[in-house]
C-alpha cells in the first residue's frame, strides 16, 4: 500500500504565492484528478510533491518519507512523473524512450537488466505500443506519442504516478485511451494524481476530484459530491450545466459566470 | 550494426590511418622501412622520422580529435543541441586565450604544466559560463549566438594580448593558436597535457548516462531520477579539461566536434550517451586523415590543420543548422 500525503504546502516563487496551503491525500488504487483554472497552482503542486521547488511551509510524505529529501533516483523509483511539457531532443526509438523510465533502476536504453527489459515490455504492452516499439519517436502521431510517454512513465513501476495534463492536445478518443491507461495503472494497485482540464472526462475516470483555485484545494471528493454547477462557477468562474448519465458525465459550459 | 561493431570498425580505421600517417611525408619511406622503424629496427634516421616526427604528430591529431569529439557529443547531449561544440561555443577560443596569456607573459617558463593548466582554466570558465547561460536563455539558437560572441571576444583578447606582449611574436604563432595545428609535435609536447585530457575523457564518460535521460528535457530527466546538477558539473568539468588539453596541444580546431557526433548519431539510434565513444574515435580519425592531407600540401603553403577541419566541418554545421526542424522546448 502506498500513500501520498500533502499537508498545508505553500510555495512562493518570485514573491508570488503560487501555493497557499494545499492539502491532499492519494492512496493505492486511487485516481485523483486535480481540476482548476490556469494559474491555480496544479503543476506547482506536482512539482512541490516531487521536491523540484522549495516549500515555504507544509509537509509532503510518501509512505512516511519526504520525497524532497530522497536522492533523485530513490524518489524516481517511488514517484513517477509525466511533466506537462514533453520535449524530445533526439528521435529515439520508442523502446529506448520507454526504457528511460528505468533510469532510476540503473538501466540505460542499451543496457537493460532482465527486470528492466521485462518492465519495458509490460509498459509497451499496456500502452499497445509493441507494433511501434522500433519506430523513431518523431514518426509517431500525437496520440501514439502520448501513449509512448505514458509507457515511459509506467515503465518505472513506481507506486504513485503524477501526470500533468497527459491528454493535452488529444482528440476525444485518444483522451479516453490515455485515461483508461491511467485507470488501469491505478486498478493494478498504484496511486495516480492527474492534472486535467476536462471536468467531464475527469469525472468519468476519477475516484476523487480535487478542485484547486488560487493555490488552495477548495474541494475534494467523489465526482457525484463535488461536480456541481456551483463548483464550476466557484472554481472556473463559468456558468455550466452538469448532468450525470449512468457512468458518464456531461458538463456544458454556457458562458462566464 | 551493434554499438560494439561500430566501435571496432572505427578503431580499425584509426589504426589504419595512424599507419598511413607514418607512410606519408617529405622523405619518402617504403612500407618495409616504416614497419621496421616502428618495430624498433631500421636505420637511426628512419626511426627519427617515424618515432619523433610522423607518429607523434598523428597521435596528437588523434587525441585532440578524440577530446573534441567527446566534448562535442557531451555538450550536445547536455544542451540538447546538435550545433553545440567547443569551437562554435567559444570554449576552444577561451582555452587558446588562456594558453597564449601564459606564453606571452612568460609564465609558461614556470613549468610545463602551466600551459595546459591555463588552457584548461580558460575552457572551464567558458563551459561554466555557457551552461549558466543555457539555463537562462532556453533557446538553442540564442545559446549558439552567445557562443559565437564569446568566441569572437576571446579571439580578440588573444590578438590584443599578443599585440601588447613584452616578447616579440610572429604572426604565424598567432595563426597556430587560432587555427590549430599539430605540426612539429613530439611526444614530449603531448605529455604535460595528457593527464588533463585523460581525466576530461574519463569524467565525460562517467557522466554520459544522464545525457540519455536529458532527451526528455530537464523536467523529464529530473522526473526519471537524473541528478541534474551532478550531470551538469561532470559535463562542464569533463569538456573543460578535455578541450583545454586539446587546445594546449594543437590550438583551437573547430567543427570536428559537430561533424563526428552528427555522423555517429544514426548508428546508435540517436542515444546521446552512446554517441560519446564512437564520436571520440571518429573525430580522432577525421583529424588524423585531415593532417595527412595537410602534409600532402606543398610544405611552403603552411596549411593549418584547423583550416582543413573547418573546410570539412563548416559546411556540415551550416547544413545541420539549415535543416533543423523547429521544435518546442
Amino acid at each position: 500500500m502506498a500513500e501520498l500525503c500533502v499537508h498545508d504546502v505553500a510555495v512562493t516563487l518570485a514573491q508570488r504565492d503560487v501555493l497557499r496551503g494545499a492539502s491532499l491525500r492519494v492512496m493505492s488504487r486511487e485516481l485523483v484528478v486535480l481540476l482548476g483554472p490556469n494559474g491555480a497552482g496544479k503543476t506547482m503542486l506536482l512539482r512541490a510533491v516531487l521536491g523540484l521547488v522549495n516549500r515555504r511551509r507544509g509537509s509532503v510524505r510518501l509512505d512516511g518519507d519526504d520525497p524532497a529529501l530522497l536522492s533523485a533516483a530513490e524518489r524516481a523509483r517511488r514517484l513517477s512523473y509525466l511533466p506537462q511539457s514533453r520535449p524530445l531532443a533526439w528521435p529515439l526509438r520508442v523502446r529506448d524512450m520507454v526504457a528511460l523510465g528505468r533510469f532510476a533502476h540503473g538501466a540505460s536504453p542499451e543496457r537493460l537488466g532482465n527486470e528492466d527489459a521485462a518492465a519495458v515490455e509490460r509498459a509497451l504492452v499496456a500502452c499497445d505500443l509493441q507494433r511501434l516499439a522500433d519506430r523513431p519517436c518523431d514518426t509517431l502521431s500525437g496520440g501514439e506519442l502520448c501513449r509512448a510517454h505514458m509507457a515511459r512513465a509506467m515503465a518505472g513501476e513506481a507506486s504513485i504516478l503524477l501526470a500533468d495534463e497527459p491528454t493535452e492536445a488529444l482528440d476525444p478518443l485518444h483522451q479516453h485511451q490515455v485515461l483508461s491507461l491511467i485507470r488501469a495503472y491505478a486498478d493494478a494497485g498504484n496511486g495516480a494524481l492527474v492534472v486535467l482540464h476536462e471536468a467531464a472526462l475527469a469525472a468519468r475516470f476519477a475516484d476523487r476530484l480535487a478542485w484547486m483555485r488560487d493555490g488552495r484545494i477548495v474541494a475534494d471528493g467523489p465526482p457525484d459530491q463535488t461536480l456541481t454547477p456551483e463548483r464550476m462557477a466557484e472554481v472556473y468562474d463559468v456558468r455550466a450545466t452538469v448532468r450525470r448519465i449512468a457512468e458518464d458525465w456531461v458538463v456544458a459550459v454556457t458562458g462566464p459566470a | 550494426m551493434t554499438d560494439r561493431g561500430v566501435l571496432l570498425a572505427l578503431a580499425a580505421a584509426v589504426f589504419a590511418a595512424l599507419a598511413a600517417a607514418c607512410l606519408v611525408g617529405s622523405t619518402s619511406l617504403g612500407v618495409d622501412r616504416v614497419l621496421a622503424a616502428l618495430a624498433g629496427g631500421g636505420s637511426a634516421g628512419d626511426r627519427v622520422v617515424v618515432w619523433e616526427i610522423r607518429l607523434p604528430r598523428a597521435v596528437a591529431a588523434l587525441v585532440v580529435g578524440a577530446a573534441l569529439g567527446a566534448s562535442g557529443a557531451s555538450l550536445q547531449g547536455l544542451l540538447r543541441n546538435p550545433l553545440a561544440e567547443p569551437g562554435v561555443l567559444g570554449v576552444s577560443a577561451a582555452a587558446a586565450l588562456g594558453a597564449t596569456t601564459v606564453i606571452y607573459y612568460g609564465i609558461a617558463g614556470a613549468g610545463t604544466l602551466a600551459l595546459p593548466m591555463a588552457a584548461v582554466a580558460g575552457a572551464l570558465a567558458a563551459t561554466a559560463l555557457l551552461t549558466a547561460a543555457a539555463r537562462r536563455v532556453g533557446s538553442v539558437v540564442t545559446l549558439i549566438l552567445v557562443g559565437v560572441g564569446l568566441s569572437s571576444f576571446a579571439g580578440s583578447l588573444t590578438a590584443l594580448l599578443m599585440n601588447l606582449a613584452p616578447h616579440p611574436f610572429s604572426l604565424s604563432d598567432m595563426l597556430n593558436w587560432m587555427l590549430g595545428t599539430v605540426a612539429n609535435r613530439s611526444f614530449n609536447d603531448l605529455l604535460p597535457a595528457a593527464p588533463f585530457l585523460a581525466a576530461g575523457l574519463a569524467i565525460l564518460f562517467a557522466g554520459r548516462r544522464g545525457l540519455s535521460a536529458l532527451t526528455l528535457g530537464e523536467e523529464g530527466a529530473a522526473g526519471v531520477g537524473v541528478d541534474l546538477p551532478r550531470t551538469r558539473r561532470l559535463v562542464v568539468l569533463g569538456a573543460g579539461l578535455a578541450t583545454g588539453a586539446a587546445v594546449a596541444i594543437a590550438g583551437a580546431i573547430g567543427f570536428v566536434g559537430i561533424v563526428a557526433p552528427h555522423l555517429v548519431r544514426p548508428l546508435v539510434n540517436h542515444d546521446p550517451a552512446r554517441t560519446l565513444a564512437p564520436s571520440a574515435l571518429l573525430a580522432g580519425l577525421i583529424l588524423v586523415l585531415a593532417d595527412i592531407g595537410v602534409r600532402w600540401a606543398p610544405p611552403d603553403a603552411e596549411l593549418k590543420l584547423g583550416v582543413v577541419a573547418a573546410l570539412l566541418g563548416a559546411p556540415v554545421f551550416i547544413w545541420i543548422a539549415a535543416r533543423r526542424r523547429v521544435t518546442s522546448g
